[in-house]
């Protein structure tokens, strides 16, 4: 599903060449559930942005569900977004002048799907708002934003899910309703999700988690546990 | 389809929250279309007047006119031409009215027929005109005035006044005569009497300016100009000038055409203006759209979905505000006729010009998409990764090729749009390059300040000034944006005022010093004598004394003028050769001439005369030194050669002549004298007047200062004109100023309340804002003035050859003006600060 090979990304700063991330390789099959951690300025969103198509690497590959993204352009990389992946972001990214259901339909009228209202109606209740899908962004709760900001990233049925530090901006029985919500869907919907985080309780969840530090990968480790469950369960 | 569907409903959703703000800055195009539609509107409606009251404005189907009696081979010819037909004699005179002894020179038309045919003859009591053309034949001594000639000397009918040797009693008040307008008869008012007694007036001697005209009516539906082409050559050999509807419709078509276009350019610059708001109020729109947009692309939206989305945004409230602005420009139009009455020689119907609103509103949507894609084409290269990082800063990998297209295309409008207005390329490229380099030059200056203030930042200096200074530079600063659109605004204003003072100071120049203030013309040689004693008598100095002999040019180096008219190649002015030329003759040059090259004018020992033109005027000739000129004196071919160049300060009060020829050879040839002199006060004028009038009554005495007077009000009225469209610049730079300042208050009101909560005072952040916007608007202000000065030098130097002296005065009054105007603004923006709780700002509800 979602293949690095030798990632690299270097930034000219103050003359120099600043490397963030230095070749990093990995792959990951479909409905994997993958984290990522590390401290801050570690790379770890460096890398999340590359493999969804956000950036392009100074050298090495990604692919995406097959797709080699290195060589496409920026529209080209949206299309491929808006047709393979997901997204949760840390500061739940909602565009505020649209109401909670149009912010959920925004990826599926990209797309030109007909009925999608009830599509997106129907994401709202499975995340518990059925009944606030006129409300706007800001008169939502944080937790509230998260849920819809789940919905809008499951509404066209993504075949992978980047989530960078889904409960950074929340408190901690908020964050356990969002995580809990976001394994559900993501079980039901059989997606692959690549997870940033430096909460490792949350990292704990996936079946892999990968240790980034200055750049370089320091560890890669399957986590047996979690792989079990997800081995039963699927 | 359904691409287009996603477009729309995003621009319709993301709009909610600035639709205010969207139709601010949308507002600023209102007020130049408005300008524009009422121009155009109003130029379409005098356009059709005119051609509706052309025939009206002439008063006739076919007018002859020369400036001697028509030749009298001609008159069986003429005769045939029509039976209904009306003679006149006219020339300029002192009239005297002997009741108050008031005296003033006015037009002398004698007339006789059924003229005018067209159009109403406005007089009081209605019976005059029936009295007055039946009192010609019976040889009744009997006039009708011109009213405001009546009300200068509390004069009304049934009072007498006397014009030459003859005095008339005065039957009726002539309120409006077709083809005059109100304003040609406020500067030489006209005196109606009976063609049959203008010989005893004795007003008509050799060489006097007399105009002849015979004015004809023809059956509805004679096709005048086939009429009379067959006569054309004689016509003109006999130097009979022919006036029919249609030559009129097209002569008065055209000067009005240009004049509306002028308007139209000034209308422009607002819109433009306006533009310039659009531009960059959408680019501060786009600022703090980058984040929604950067989701947008995250989920797969592309780099032209994104754009189209706020272009649609855009594209939509320039049509609300290019609809507005046509409805304002309709009232305004509507309103026109009335300001500008006087001076048009026809009554303007009013009607609203669909064509105009049409134009006005295709032009606004335009142009604000246009100016609107430069900032807005950045939207396609923002970055997803936006989404992760909100600080990054950069998301253009080098220029973008496509904004250099938009700039090329706004370059292409501009000139465009001028030449549509001014049909003459050099003038569209001049006003695109001037517009360019005020642009250049303002945006110059802003840029400067930048720099200047980052460069050398006065670290020292206290926390306010340092604080509004950097706000000069610091990100999403307004400093080149305010100093380009008050800077243009200023500028604008300025040199319309400059203007002004440069052509009043022109005429001014004549009531200072011992300029010549007293005019006396059409002394016959045989009158000289006494009209120079009659002035030394009255302790009058003669400052000059010329003899002027008219004539006509027939050939040029062999080749008739007829050919040459007819000969497209040649290049030589139809105006030039067609005109009537008013000589003197002299062996030297005076004080308001130069020599160019050449030799001063003399008689050539082959007895040729050797004649001196005015240097510009050869270029319209196509003539050279020691080219052959033909001049038809009266009925005698003369002919010169061209003997010299010199240049002729026209703006001096003196007689100054194209031609000038040698002493010895026009001494025979009818002709008359002009004297200059200066008279104190009005009484020795009226004096002198009355003297001239018992004595000399055919010489005709002209008030400089009433002159001087006159062409004051029409300036004053011409200015108002134009000031009320500068106005809409200024309106619109204003609207500018309103909407960028408002458009920026988000991140102004943030940053004054994160300052708030660090402990500043609500005095400290006014006095931030006060020094950040003062020093805006008085570097604005400074520099418009400065290009404004520099523009009014120029055309002071080069167009109106009069010395340049600003006004000091008022310039600074308008930028002190301009100063508190930008400050005021920005306090008043800052209100939200005092009033905002700074939780609320500091949590992002603030919108």
């Amino acid at each position: 599903m979602l293949k690095v090979e030798n990632l690299t990304k270097s930034y000219a700063s103050g003359g120099r060449d600043l490397t963030v991330l230095e070749a990093v390789s990995f792959e990951l099959q479909a409905q994997d559930t993958f984290a990522i951690v590390g401290p801050s300025g570690s790379g770890k969103t460096t890398l999340l942005g590359l493999c969804a198509g956000l950036d392009r690497a100074s050298a090495g590959s990604v692919w995406l569900n097959g797709i080699q993204l290195d060589d496409l352009s920026e529209d080209q990389r949206a299309a491929v977004r808006n047709e393979h992946v997901g997204f949760i972001f840390q500061n739940f990214q909602l565009l505020p002048s649209l109401t909670a259901l149009e912010n959920v339909l925004v990826p599926l009228e990209l797309r030109g799907v007909r009925g999608g209202t009830r599509t997106a109606q129907e994401l709202l209740e499975r995340v518990g708002l059925g009944g606030r899908g006129h409300h706007y962004p800001t008169q939502l709760s944080g937790g509230e934003q998260q849920r819809v900001s789940l919905a809008r990233a499951f509404a066209n049925r993504p075949k992978i899910l980047f989530a960078d530090e889904p409960t950074g901006n929340l408190d901690a029985d908020t964050s356990a309703t969002v995580v809990e919500l976001l394994f559900e869907l993501n079980r039901e919907a059989g997606t692959t999700l690549v997870l940033v985080t430096h909460d490792l309780e949350l990292a704990a969840r996936t079946q892999r988690i990968v240790r980034i530090k200055g750049g370089s990968v320091v560890s890669d480790t399957v986590n047996q546990e979690s792989a079990e469950i997800a081995r039963l369960s699927s | 389809m359904s691409n287009f569907l996603f477009i729309w409903r995003m621009a319709w959703r993301d709009s909610r929250r600035s639709r205010s703000r969207l139709l601010l800055f949308t507002s600023a195009i209102v007020l130049g279309i408005a300008a524009l539609v009422g121009i155009n509107g109003f130029g379409d409606n005098l356009a059709r007047s005119i051609d509706e009251q052309a025939r009206e404005l002439v008063g006739a189907d076919l007018v002859l006119s020369a400036s001697q009696p028509f030749d009298s081979t001609l008159q069986t010819t003429l005769r045939r031409l029509g039976e209904r037909r009306s003679q006149e004699v006219a020339f300029a005179s002192l009239v005297q009215f002997p009741k108050g002894q008031g005296v003033r020179l006015a037009q002398v038309r004698a007339l006789t027929g059924g003229f005018p045919y067209y159009g109403e003859w406005l007089t009081e009591p209605g019976s005059a005109v029936a009295a007055f053309r039946e009192a010609g034949p019976a040889g009744q001594r009997v006039a009708l005035v011109d009213d405001a000639l009546l009300a200068q000397f509390a004069a009304r009918p049934g009072d007498s006044i006397k014009v030459g040797e003859l005095t008339f009693r005065i039957v009726g008040r002539v309120r409006k005569t077709p083809g005059q307008s109100g304003f040609s008869a406020s500067v030489a008012p006209t005196v109606f009497i009976p063609r049959e007694l203008v010989e005893q007036t004795g007003l008509l001697q050799r060489g006097s300016r007399v105009q002849y005209r015979t004015y004809y009516q023809f059956a509805p539906g004679t096709n005048v100009d086939q009429l009379i082409q067959p006569l054309t050559a004689r016509l003109d050999q006999a130097n009979i000038d022919s006036d029919t509807v249609a030559e009129r419709k097209r002569q008065t078509g055209r000067s009005f055409t240009n004049v509306t276009r002028f308007l139209n350019l000034v209308a422009f610059v607002a819109l433009l203006l306006g533009c310039v708001g659009v531009a960059s109020a959408v680019s501060l729109y786009v600022r703090e759209k980058v984040a929604a947009v950067a989701v947008l692309r995250c989920l797969g939206a592309s780099g032209w979905q994104a754009v189209l989305i706020y272009l649609l945004q855009t594209a939509l409230m320039g049509l609300l505000g290019a609809i507005l602005g046509a409805a304002l420009g309709t009232g305004i139009q509507l309103l026109l006729p009335k300001v500008v009455e006087g001076f048009l020689p026809v009554t303007v119907s009013v009607a609203i010009s669909w064509s105009a609103v049409a134009e006005g509103i295709v032009t606004g949507v335009f142009v604000a998409v246009l100016f609107a894609l430069l900032p807005l084409l950045s939207i396609r290269r923002v970055s997803p990764l936006r989404t992760l990082r909100a600080s990054l800063e950069e998301d253009t990998a080098g220029p973008d090729p496509l904004r250099g297209v938009v700039y090329g295309l706004i370059l292409l409008f501009i000139t465009g749009f001028a030449y549509l207005q001014t049909r003459d390329w050099k003038l569209a490229l001049g006003f695109a390059g001037g517009l360019l380099l005020t642009f250049g030059v303002l945006a110059g200056v802003g840029e400067g300040l930048r720099r200047l203030v980052r460069r050398y930042f006065p670290s020292s200096w206290s926390y306010v000034w340092r604080q509004g200074l950097a706000n000069l530079y610091r990100p999403n600063n307004q400093t080149l944006l305010l100093t380009v659109s008050i800077g243009l605004g200023v500028f604008l204003l300025a040199t319309l005022y400059l203007l002004q003072g440069l052509l009043l100071s022109q005429v001014e120049i004549s009531s200072t010093g011992g300029q010549p203030n007293l005019v006396l013309f059409d002394i016959q040689s045989a009158q000289r004598e006494g009209v120079t004693q009659l002035v030394k008598r009255n302790g009058l100095p003669v400052l000059q004394e010329v003899p002027v002999v008219t004539m006509r040019l027939s050939a040029i180096n062999g080749r008739s003028a007829a050919e040459l008219k007819k000969d497209t190649a040649s290049g030589v002015s139809k105006g030039a050769l067609g005109r009537e030329y008013r000589v003197t003759y002299r062996d030297s040059l005076i004080s308001s001439e130069t020599l160019e090259a050449g030799r001063p004018p003399f008689l050539g020992s082959d007895g040729i005369p050797r004649v001196s033109f005015d240097d510009g005027f050869t270029e319209r000739l196509k003539i050279k030194i020691g080219d052959t000129l033909t001049f038809n004196v009266q009925g005698a071919p003369l002919v010169t050669i061209v003997g010299g160049t010199r240049t002729v300060d026209w703006s001096r009060v003196q007689t100054n002549f194209l031609v000038v020829f040698p002493n010895g050879v026009l001494e025979p040839a009818p002709q008359f004298h002009v004297l200059l002199t200066r008279v104190p006060d009005n009484a020795t004028l009226a004096a002198v007047q009355r003297e001239l009038v018992t004595n000399f009554p055919n010489v005709s005495a002209i008030d400089l200062g009433l002159i001087l007077q006159t062409l004051d009000e029409i300036l004053t009225k011409i200015s108002f004109v134009i000031r009320f469209m500068a106005l809409f610049s200024m309106a619109t730079g204003l609207l500018v100023l309103v909407s960028s300042v408002v458009v920026s208050r988000y991140q102004r009101v943030r940053e004054s309340v994160l300052l708030r909560t660090l402990g500043a005072s609500r005095g400290q952040i006014l006095r931030i804002t006060l020094v950040e916007y003062a020093l805006l608007g008085l570097l604005a202000a400074v520099a418009g003035l400065g290009l404004a000065v520099m523009a009014a030098w120029a055309l002071g130097a080069f167009v109106f050859e009069v010395a340049f002296v600003p006004q000091i005065g008022p310039l600074l009054l308008l930028a002190i003006l301009t100063t508190a105007l930008t400050a005021i603004i920005g306090l008043l923006n800052s209100r939200d600060v005092l009033t905002r709780p700074p939780l609320e700002v500091l949590r992002g509800e603030v919108s």
